[in-house]
């Protein structure tokens, strides 16, 4: 297996502190990558230095054999990476087909193109379906705002995979959402992941959920990497027992 | 406006244009002045709608690109340019700026990016009055002449009017159609969300660039109009209040919303000549509505009627849900 992220000694310092201290890791085509790690270990920032929205003190990112580092975080989720954010980011105003259309519009064609051409940037279709995938049809037409908090988690996931990513990082999507939505959520990851080969890096702290879902899981602390592995492997290990998951 | 039925508004959408074509054949002079100058602060106002009301990014400067567009066409048709030409200048001019000025607006935002724009509003009005070798100082610039267009002159209010209004229904069906198309829809996410709009392949920095470049060459459009419409400028009517003016217009017809400009220009434009018969009065008449309007409905104007129908539509849905329930029951 090839990996589609490497990451290489990763550093993020805010004035005296640092965040993250040197992380490196990659993850392989396919597969589903749990990031795991108490409060304030460094794990969104991580993500962030990532995804070109924090400019990493130090360290390389690199997509498929390329250097990505510095690049916007608009120019790397054309290139295929996406990403779902721990505090909701939807966009309130407008009604769930149209975030979504608007999730997948920047990929299609140049922004002349988009000017003079459709108004749904030919996606109604493409939006239509992710809303059926994620169970929103009777919400289609509402404004994303008046979405209970769990519905809006789904639509943040399912604006992540409008624009087909290869790549998706996904910030705590388990938080705050109920143990029935939860299901639904982790079936849609996985058929996504199989059926379109997508590749996700997942923080979370449902651990349940963590450890169904991935294949390996890294573990986060003080902004260093502490134990990476199985998931099975990962739960005995003395270290993370003591820093994270406790006795 | 969701709630109403389709032919209903273009049969009333119609019958608006309709009524600003025939009524004004028989007005004054002076009634067709003042009709003339509400298309063209609508003009501008819908170009600041598009910069603040869609793309969310505060601008304090409208005023001073109206004025740009105003001088350029002064000079250019007192040397003998036709109008049409000067307004191209006029649009290229203020785009070129516009997208200047938008550069600061990708470091700072809201009261801090006004008081950027407000720094370039001042500097252009002493642009304006000083550099008289071009602009004519405080004397300004008079005998401006009305166009001839198609041949046919239009130095009479009423030809002049039409200009005006041909031009803002020109703007008018621009504007709409660059609402709808995807780049309405990445200004919104702009003003909603612009961490997510990144994350999402949106380009903010062009987007936001563009949301001021072309707000301002509509600024420019207006001014373009006003300078014949006048026959005369000076560097005054393009100082900060004018801004703030469009600023008001902007807010009080409801920023975001299509028809919202229309709205604020008639009433920053008609409203003073109705208040006219209290006389002395007229002007705190005006403050204390503006002052009431917005206490009362922030979103302006046209978000009464935004909340009025989402009320009605959320009753309807209740009522739907309540009668799928008691169905649900049945079954059960």
């Amino acid at each position: 297996m090839t990996a589609v992220l490497e990451v290489t000694n990763i550093k993020k310092n805010f004035g005296g502190i640092s965040a993250v201290d040197g992380v490196s890791f990659d993850v392989r085509e396919g597969e589903i990558l749990g990031l795991i790690g108490p409060n304030g270990c460094g794990k969104s920032t991580l993500f962030n230095c990532i995804l070109g929205q924090l400019t990493p003190s130090g360290g390389e990112v690199k997509l498929d054999g390329q250097v990505v580092t510095g690049l916007r975080p608009s120019e790397l989720n054309k290139l295929g990476v996406s990403r779902t954010f721990q505090l909701l980011q939807v966009f309130p105003k407008l009604s769930v087909r149209e975030n979504l259309i608007l999730a997948g519009q920047e990929h299609q064609g140049s922004m002349a193109s988009r000017l003079v051409g459709r108004s749904d940037a030919g996606l109604t279709g493409a939006a239509n379906r992710m809303i059926g995938f994620f169970k929103l049809d009777h919400l289609a037409d509402e404004p994303a705002g008046g979405l209970s908090y769990g519905q809006q988690k789904l639509l943040d996931a399912a604006m992540a995979f409008m624009g087909g990513p290869r790549l998706v990082l996904l910030d705590e999507p388990a938080g705050g959402v109920n143990p029935s939505m939860l299901a639904d959520l982790k079936d849609r990851l996985v058929a996504i992941n199989r059926e379109k080969n997508a590749t996700f890096v997942v923080i979370e702290h449902n651990m349940e959920f963590v450890m169904s879902l991935c294949s390996r899981v890294m573990v986060m602390a003080e902004g260093k990497v502490l134990a990476m592995g199985r998931p099975d492997e990962v739960r005995k290990n003395p270290a993370v027992i003591e820093a994270y998951l406790g006795h | 406006m969701s709630g109403f039925a389709k032919p209903l508004k273009i049969a009333l959408g119609l019958a608006v244009v309709a009524a600003l074509i025939i009524v004004p054949m028989n007005f004054n002079r002076y009634g067709l002045f003042i009709l003339s100058q509400w298309a063209v602060m609508s003009i501008a106002a819908m170009g600041l709608n598009l910069t603040l009301g869609y793309a969310g990014q505060v601008s304090l400067a409208q005023g001073a690109f109206v004025g740009i567009g105003a001088y350029a066409a002064a000079i250019m048709t007192t040397h003998g340019w036709p109008l049409p030409a000067a307004v191209m200048v006029a649009i290229v001019l203020s785009f070129a700026v516009g997208w200047v000025l938008g550069y600061p607006a990708l470091r700072v935002q809201h009261h801090y990016l006004a008081f950027v724009t407000l720094a370039f509003s001042t500097l252009a009005f002493l642009v304006f009055r000083n550099e008289s070798w071009l602009t004519g100082g405080i004397y300004g610039i008079s005998n401006i002449p009305r166009p001839h267009i198609f041949g046919l002159a239009t130095n009479k209010p009423l030809p002049f009017y039409y200009v005006c209004l041909g031009s803002l229904a020109i703007v008018s069906v621009a504007v709409w159609w660059l609402i709808r198309s995807p780049w309405g829809r990445a200004f919104m996410a702009l003003r909603e969300n612009p961490l997510r709009a990144q994350s999402l392949g949106v380009d903010t920095r062009r987007y936001t660039l563009m949301a001021f470049a072309i707000g301002s060459a509509l600024g420019g459009v207006a001014g373009a109009l006003y300078a014949p419409l006048t026959q005369y400028i000076d560097p005054v009517p393009f100082n900060l209040s004018l801004s703030l003016d469009l600023l008001m217009m902007v807010i009080v017809g409801g920023a975001g919303f299509y028809f919202g400009p229309f709205l604020g220009a008639m009433i920053a434009v008609l409203l003073p000549e109705w208040l006219r018969f209290t006389e002395g009065y007229y002007l705190m008449l005006y403050a204390v509505a503006v002052m009431l309007l917005l206490i009362w409905s922030p979103t302006g104007i046209l978000g009464i009627l935004d909340r009025t129908m989402a009320a009605r539509r959320t009753k309807a849905a209740s009522a739907l849900r309540a009668v799928a329930k008691s169905r649900l029951e049945t079954v059960q």
